[in-house]
C-alpha cells in the first residue's frame, strides 16, 4: 500500500507554510535559531517582514507569538519538539492556551527516529504535555500529503495548535486527494478481527504487519488517529464494537499519549482487552530509526507478535 | 479625553489605594503591598498617559497596557474601575467565583485587561510580540509593559530584553516597579540585580529613572519616553505598600490581605491625604 516515494513531514510544513503565505498575508513565523532544520527557512527568505528570529530563547519564542497573536497576527512558532513544547510548557500553558492565542507550536524532531542524535533530542513526552491543556488541538500527522493538508487547516482556525512532525523520509501512504478533517480519524484498511489505533508515521509499521498477518488470516482495522485531541471517539468506539480488541501505536511514551487518551476517552466505558504499544518508560538513545523502533518495541516484528498473542488470548 | 491636574491625578491615586484596601480584605487574600506601591503610575498611565477609550476597550489602535506582574492585579483593576471601564462595585468580587476579576488577570473574562498572566517573566516577551505587531500592522499604537524587580530573576526577561534591542522597538516602553522586594524578602539578599541601568543600557536600551511616588515626575518620565527613537525602560523607584504606613517596605505585605481592622487603620491613614 504504501508509495515508494519517501518524504518527510518537516519538509511538507514548509512547502505548505510557504505556499499558504502567498494568499494569507496574516500568516507570520517565529523561530527559535532552528528555521533550516524546521524547514521555516524559505517563508524567510520570502517574507522577511513576516519572519522573527528570537534566538536560542524557546520561552520567549512563545511570548513573542502570543503577543503577534494579540496584535490580530496567525502565529506560526518552530523549533524541536524536545524545546517547544519541552522548554516552554508554562508559557504554552499560559501565553497561548490560557490566552486562547492564536498560536501554531509546529515542532519538528518528534520521536526516537531522529535517531543518531540520542536521547536528549529523542521528544517522547510532548503528546502527553501538550494534550492535558484546555483549548489546545494536538495533530500528528501521517505522512507529508497529510502534513500540507493540517498546516493548511490549522491556518483557518483560530485555536492554539501543537503539531507534531518529524525529521526523517516517511512511507507515503495517503493520496492528495485523501480526505483530511481535524478531529476526524480515518480508517487507513478496513478488518475484523482487532482494531490498531496510532498517529504519525510509525503506523506505517502497523501497515507492513497487516500485510504479515493476512497469511495468518488476521485482519486488522488500522485507523489513522491524527488529531489526538479532540478524539475521534466515535470512529474508535464503532471500529471496537466489531473487533473487540484494541491495539495502540505510537512513537511516545505509553503514558500519556495516544492509547492514554483512548484509554479515557473511549475504553473506559466500553472496556476490550487492550495492549498499548509505545515507549514504555524509558529514554531513547542513538542508533538508526529503524534500530530504535526495534529495540525500544514498536516496530512491525513487535506489533504482529502482540497481536497473534491477542488473539490467541481470546 | 479631560486634561486632569496633579492634584486630581494624585486624589485618584489615593482613591485606587482605598479600592485596592476594600478590595483585598473582602477577598481575605491577594497582594496588597506592589499594588499600592504601583498606583500613582497607573493612575498616570490610565488618567494622562495612554491613548485609550473605555467606552471602546477594543479600539484597534489603542495604547497595550501588558501587566506582566500579574500579582498586582488589584492595582489594574482598581485603576480601570475608577477610570470607568467597568462599575466600581464589582471590586467587590475580586477573587470570588464566577467573577470576571480573577485572582491573577484573565484576558478573556474583563475589557480593558490586555493579557493573561500570573507565572512570572512572560510579559515582556507578550509586550514585544504585540510591538513587532504593530509595525508590521503599520498601527502607531504604543506598549507598556509593566514588570517587577523580581521577575528579572526569570531568564526569559533577558531573552526578550535582547529582542526588543534587535528589532528596535522604540514603541515599547517597559515600565520596572523597583520596590526592591520579592515574596521571600529583599531583593538584595535574594538575588542582586545590582546595576539594572548598566545592564539595561548594555542591551541597548535607553534607560530613564522616576520617583514612582512623585506625580509631576512620573507624568514628565512617561511623556519622555513616549517620543524616544530606542527602547526605554523607565526604573520606577517605588516603595511597597506606599500610603499606609504599616505596610511599607515590609515584604510581609507582599501577599496578605488585610484584616478589618487593618484596614479600618489603613483606609483612615489613606483618607487623611485625600
Amino acid at each position: 500500500m504504501p508509495n515508494k516515494e519517501y518524504k518527510s513531514t518537516r519538509d511538507a510544513y514548509g512547502e505548505a507554510l510557504l505556499n499558504l503565505a502567498k494568499n494569507n498575508k496574516n500568516i507570520v513565523v517565529v523561530s527559535a535559531d532552528l528555521a533550516e532544520s524546521t524547514r521555516v527557512q524559505n517563508f524567510a527568505k520570502k517574507y522577511p517582514e513576516r519572519f522573527f528570529e528570537v534566538g536560542v530563547a524557546e520561552q520567549n519564542m512563545l511570548g513573542v507569538a502570543s503577543g503577534l497573536s494579540l496584535a490580530g497576527k496567525t502565529v506560526f512558532a518552530s523549533s524541536f519538539a524536545v524545546f517547544s513544547p519541552g522548554r516552554n510548557w508554562d508559557q504554552l500553558r499560559i501565553s497561548v492556551c490560557y490566552s486562547q492565542a492564536n498560536v501554531k507550536i509546529v515542532s519538528t524532531h518528534a520521536g526516537l527516529s531522529v535517531g543518531e542524535d540520542g536521547a536528549s533530542h529523542q521528544a517522547l513526552e510532548d503528546i502527553a504535555i501538550t494534550r492535558v491543556l484546555p483549548n489546545i488541538i494536538v495533530i500528528s500527522p501521517l505522512d507529508y500529503e497529510e502534513t500540507k493538508k493540517a498546516v493548511a487547516a490549522i491556518s483557518k482556525i483560530k485555536n492554539p495548535v501543537y503539531l507534531r512532525l518529524h525529521r526523517q523520509n516517511s512511507a507515503q501512504i495517503t493520496e492528495q486527494k485523501s480526505p483530511f478533517q481535524i478531529g476526524k480519524a480515518n480508517i487507513l484498511q478496513a478488518g475484523k478481527d482487532i482494531t490498531l489505533v496510532g498517529c504519525g508515521p510509525i503506523l506505517n509499521e502497523a501497515i507492513i504487519t497487516a500485510q504479515n498477518l493476512k497469511n495468518k488470516k488476521i485482519s486488522v482495522e488500522i485507523i489513522n488517529c491524527h488529531t489526538i485531541k479532540p478524539l475521534d471517539q466515535k470512529t474508535i468506539l464503532k471500529s471496537l464494537q466489531k473487533t473487540k480488541k484494541l491495539i495502540t501505536l505510537e512513537e511516545h511514551q505509553i503514558a500519556g499519549g495516544l492509547g492514554s487518551a483512548i484509554l479515557e476517552q473511549v475504553a473506559s466505558h466500553y472496556p476490550v482487552p487492550v495492549k498499548m504499544i509505545g515507549v514504555q518508560d524509558s529514554f531513547g538513545e542513538s542508533g538508526k530509526p529503524e534500530e530504535l523502533w526495534h529495540k525500544y518495541k514498536i516496530d512491525n516484528h513487535y506489533i504482529f507478535q502482540e497481536i497473534i498473542k491477542m488473539i490467541k488470548n481470546k | 479625553m479631560k486634561d486632569y491636574s496633579l492634584s486630581e491625578l494624585k486624589n485618584i491615586a489615593n482613591l485606587v489605594r482605598q479600592d485596592i484596601i476594600r478590595m483585598t480584605t473582602a477577598a481575605g487574600s491577594g497582594h496588597p503591598g506592589g499594588s499600592l506601591g504601583m498606583a500613582d503610575i497607573f493612575t498616570a498611565l490610565y488618567f494622562k498617559i495612554l491613548n485609550h477609550n473605555h467606552e471602546l476597550p477594543h479600539w484597534q489602535d489603542r495604547d497595550r497596557l501588558i501587566l506582566s506582574n500579574g500579582h498586582i492585579c488589584p492595582v489594574l483593576y482598581a485603576t480601570l474601575a475608577e477610570r470607568g471601564y467597568f462599575a466600581l462595585h464589582l471590586l467587590k468580587k475580586f477573587r470570588q467565583l464566577n467573577s470576571p476579576l480573577q485572582g491573577h488577570p484573565h484576558q478573556h473574562s474583563l475589557a480593558g485587561v490586555e493579557n493573561s498572566s500570573g507565572p512570572l517573566g512572560q510579559g515582556l516577551s507578550m509586550a514585544c510580540g504585540l510591538a513587532l505587531g504593530a509595525k508590521l500592522n503599520k498601527q502607531n499604537y504604543q506598549v507598556f509593559a509593566i514588570t517587577s524587580d523580581g521577575e528579572h530573576n526569570e531568564g526569559q526577561t533577558w531573552e526578550a530584553v535582547m529582542l526588543t534591542n534587535k528589532y528596535k522597538l522604540n514603541n515599547l516602553i517597559n515600565i520596572i516597579d523597583l520596590n526592591g522586594i520579592q515574596i521571600d524578602g529583599y531583593t538584595k539578599n535574594i538575588m542582586p540585580l545590582d546595576d539594572l541601568k548598566e545592564k539595561y543600557k548594555s542591551f541597548g536600551w535607553k534607560v530613564l529613572t522616576c520617583d514612582g511616588h512623585n506625580m509631576k515626575d512620573i507624568i514628565k518620565t512617561l511623556t519622555k519616553a513616549k517620543t524616544s527613537k530606542q527602547p526605554v525602560v523607565i526604573l520606577a523607584k517605588t516603595i511597597l505598600g506606599k500610603g499606609v504606613s504599616f505596610m511599607e517596605n515590609n515584604f510581609s505585605w507582599h501577599g496578605k490581605a488585610p484584616n478589618k481592622q487593618e484596614a479600618e487603620k489603613a483606609l483612615n491613614e489613606l483618607k487623611k491625604y485625600a
